[in-house]
């Protein structure tokens, strides 16, 4: 991810790329090579198991399964309108955060990323409060338009919405943070309002930036459960993500559930893989 | 167009309370020590930072009024702004970050392509136009950050330090286009600079700020002859001094009097350049009526001669050749005689 940052590279790694054989003649410290060994071992094994133990053999007929297909594709479908949505409402909320002052903005800035700690089943629940039948706001959306989400696919675009925006929020505020506002200024004396510097000048300059909130976003929504299940249901078809499709497949068919992580991990591996590569190109 | 502004800028501890007028067509320098607020000063004209109190005018036209609630923003002022730090657009190429004004001011991108090829073209960068700031050199940056204000005949010209921190040659160079430019440019020009060759070769007048407010001002001629604070005659080169005048007779701090050309009386201030202050051999026993004992300071190579700094009071510069340092010995605390020469020392009202 730290590729994807927009100012990733730490102070230091300049260092690094002009002399790559000085760090690796360096003795390094035990305490730090065992524990970072076992991180290592830690991390990598649980995804090894995931293709050792895959039925290699019944994988053809498992992956043409219809109701994976469904799963799949719901899930790509809603986490890329998750990640839609989280760049529409997201960008200007950093913009916010990171270069206007107002009264309690600490205090929005700590509430908008509490989703990023809360427990996701947490906030299906609160979602339902929100916008369930009965919900605040959810009943006048049934009783004006007669529109419900709970149960819904919208419903699971807004759960994993709710989970995937502090990422990009944070990221792009981040960004923000690190650009010099000046450049705005120089934009302003040079005749463009505001919102046409932020979008020729600001948003350009913190571009990368933008891109690694969006895709922690897309990645966090194509993961989304807890919320999900909450607040959208497991219907297949309509609500019943991979993440579900997995957990609900673990008792009656393992075999099953093992090949969909293994999709689901191929899937997420290549999106990532394809727009950091695409990033590394445009940077150059 | 003309500018004419009072500007009332006030921060935690710091207030900017400065007036300044700039006629069409001329060319006004904006010196001072740092912190003085001459960035203050630019930005508050620009429209950057809001001003406390007071107005900006331009040819009539009020760009900003505290009285009469009335503000334009940055983009609706006719400004052309150079910034101290170049501030080029990171992801722009140096074509670009010079055609974005005009693009923005609606011209068609290929035609704002070719104003800004020119104008590299004119500032020697025809074979930069397409690299990344982060490969251009400083000077290189600078001349695109120029060009990327002067594209936009903007008809007031604000720049901030434009010639700073670039190596001799380009110095050169860079100086005499804008010189060129400034020359044939028909509106006002305020030049935030602390070099005195920017304020003789460019500027038509000087203002210097110091601390916030203006300490002195006058065509370059008047100020680099009559400083009126430490700064300027730093600036231009001169030893002053605050002194009592009792007919031709000036007497400064430590029991020193120096004789002037010209009677005047009370508070005064003395100028001399270094050249005008000689050195000899410490007397044995005590001084006479025109010279003190002082101790060397510093010593400085300048030219074909040297610059001694000495103790105060009063603490004068000298330059002496090299064959009468060597003669006098001269090297730090090394006990001196100082004479200035009174046809040199200029006495006027503080």
């Amino acid at each position: 991810m730290s590729r994807l940052s927009p100012r990733g590279r730490p102070a230091g790694s300049g260092q690094r790329q002009r002399g790559p054989g000085r760090d690796r003649d360096r003795d390094v410290p035990l305490p730090l090579l065992v524990p970072a060994l076992a991180a290592v071992a830690f991390l990598v094994l649980p995804l090894l198991a995931l293709l050792v133990r895959a039925p290699w053999r019944r994988m053809p007929a498992l992956l043409l399964d219809a109701r994976v297909l469904d799963a799949l594709l719901l899930s790509l479908w809603t986490a890329t309108l998750a990640a839609a949505a989280s760049l529409v409402l997201g960008v200007p909320l950093a913009w916010l955060l990171a270069r206007t002052s107002f009264p309690g903005r600490g205090l929005v800035r700590a509430l908008v990323t509490v989703p990023l700690v809360l427990p996701p089943v947490v906030g299906g629940i609160a979602l339902l409060l929100v916008l369930g039948r009965t919900g605040l706001v959810g009943r006048w959306l049934e009783q004006w338009w007669g529109f419900s989400l709970p149960f819904t696919t919208a419903g699971v675009v807004v759960a994993e919405t709710f989970v995937a925006m502090p990422f990009l929020v944070l990221a792009v505020e981040g960004a923000l943070r690190g650009a010099d506002r000046r450049n705005e200024e120089v934009a302003a004396t040079l005749g463009a309002s505001p919102w046409l510097a932020f979008r020729r000048v600001t948003l350009a300059i913190v571009a990368p930036g933008v891109l690694a909130g969006l895709v922690l976003a897309w990645a966090r929504a194509l993961g989304e459960f807890g919320a999900t299940i909450t607040f959208a249901g497991n219907l297949p078809g309509t609500t019943q993500t991979m993440p579900l499709a997995i957990y609900l497949r673990r008792s009656s068919d393992p075999d099953a559930a093992l090949v969909l992580s293994l999709l689901l991990l191929a899937v997420s591996l290549t999106v990532l893989a394809g727009l950091r590569g695409r990033w590394a190109v445009g940077q150059r | 167009m003309s500018l004419s502004a009072v500007l009332d800028v006030r921060r935690p501890g710091f207030r900017l309370d400065a007036a300044l007028e700039i006629a069409a067509g001329e060319v006004l320098a904006l010196l001072g020590p740092n912190g003085a607020g001459k960035t203050t000063t630019v930005r508050a004209l620009a429209g950057l930072d809001r001003l406390t109190a007071g107005h900006v005018t331009a040819d009539g036209m009020v760009l900003e009024h505290v009285g009469h609630g009335v503000r334009l923003p940055p983009q609706r002022r006719p400004l052309g702004v150079v910034f101290q730090d170049d501030l080029l657009f990171p992801h722009l190429n140096a074509l670009d970050n010079v055609a974005f004004g005009p693009w923005v001011q609606g011209a068609e991108r290929r035609l704002a392509r070719a104003r800004a090829g020119a104008w590299l073209e004119r500032l020697g960068l025809g074979g930069r136009t397409h690299a990344r700031p982060r490969d251009l050199s400083g000077g290189e940056a600078r001349r695109v950050s120029l060009a990327r204000a002067l594209v936009l005949d903007a008809p007031v010209l604000l720049l901030d330090e434009p010639l700073a921190a670039l190596d001799a040659a380009t110095v050169l160079a860079v100086r005499a286009e804008l010189g060129r430019h400034l020359g044939a440019h028909a509106g006002a020009t305020l030049l935030v600079t602390h070099d005195p060759a920017d304020m003789l070769v460019l500027a038509d007048r000087l203002v210097v700020l110091e601390g916030g407010r203006v300490v002195q001002q006058g065509n370059p001629a008047e100020v680099a002859r009559a400083p009126r604070t430490q700064f300027v005659a730093r600036l231009v080169g001169l030893n002053l001094h605050r002194g009592r005048a009792d007919g031709s007779a000036v007497h400064l701090g430590g029991g020193v009097t120096l004789t002037v050309a010209t009677a005047m009386a009370g508070d005064v201030l003395v100028a001399f350049a270094p050249a005008a202050v000689s050195l000899h051999h410490a007397l044995p026993a005590g001084s006479s009526r025109d010279s003190w004992p002082a101790r060397v300071v510093g010593l400085e190579p300048y030219g074909d001669t040297v610059r001694v700094s000495l103790d105060a009071p009063p603490a004068v510069r000298a330059d002496v050749t090299l064959a009468a340092a060597h003669e006098l010995q001269l090297r730090p605390d090394a006990p001196v005689e100082v004479a200035v020469d009174a046809a040199q020392v200029r006495a006027y009202p503080p």
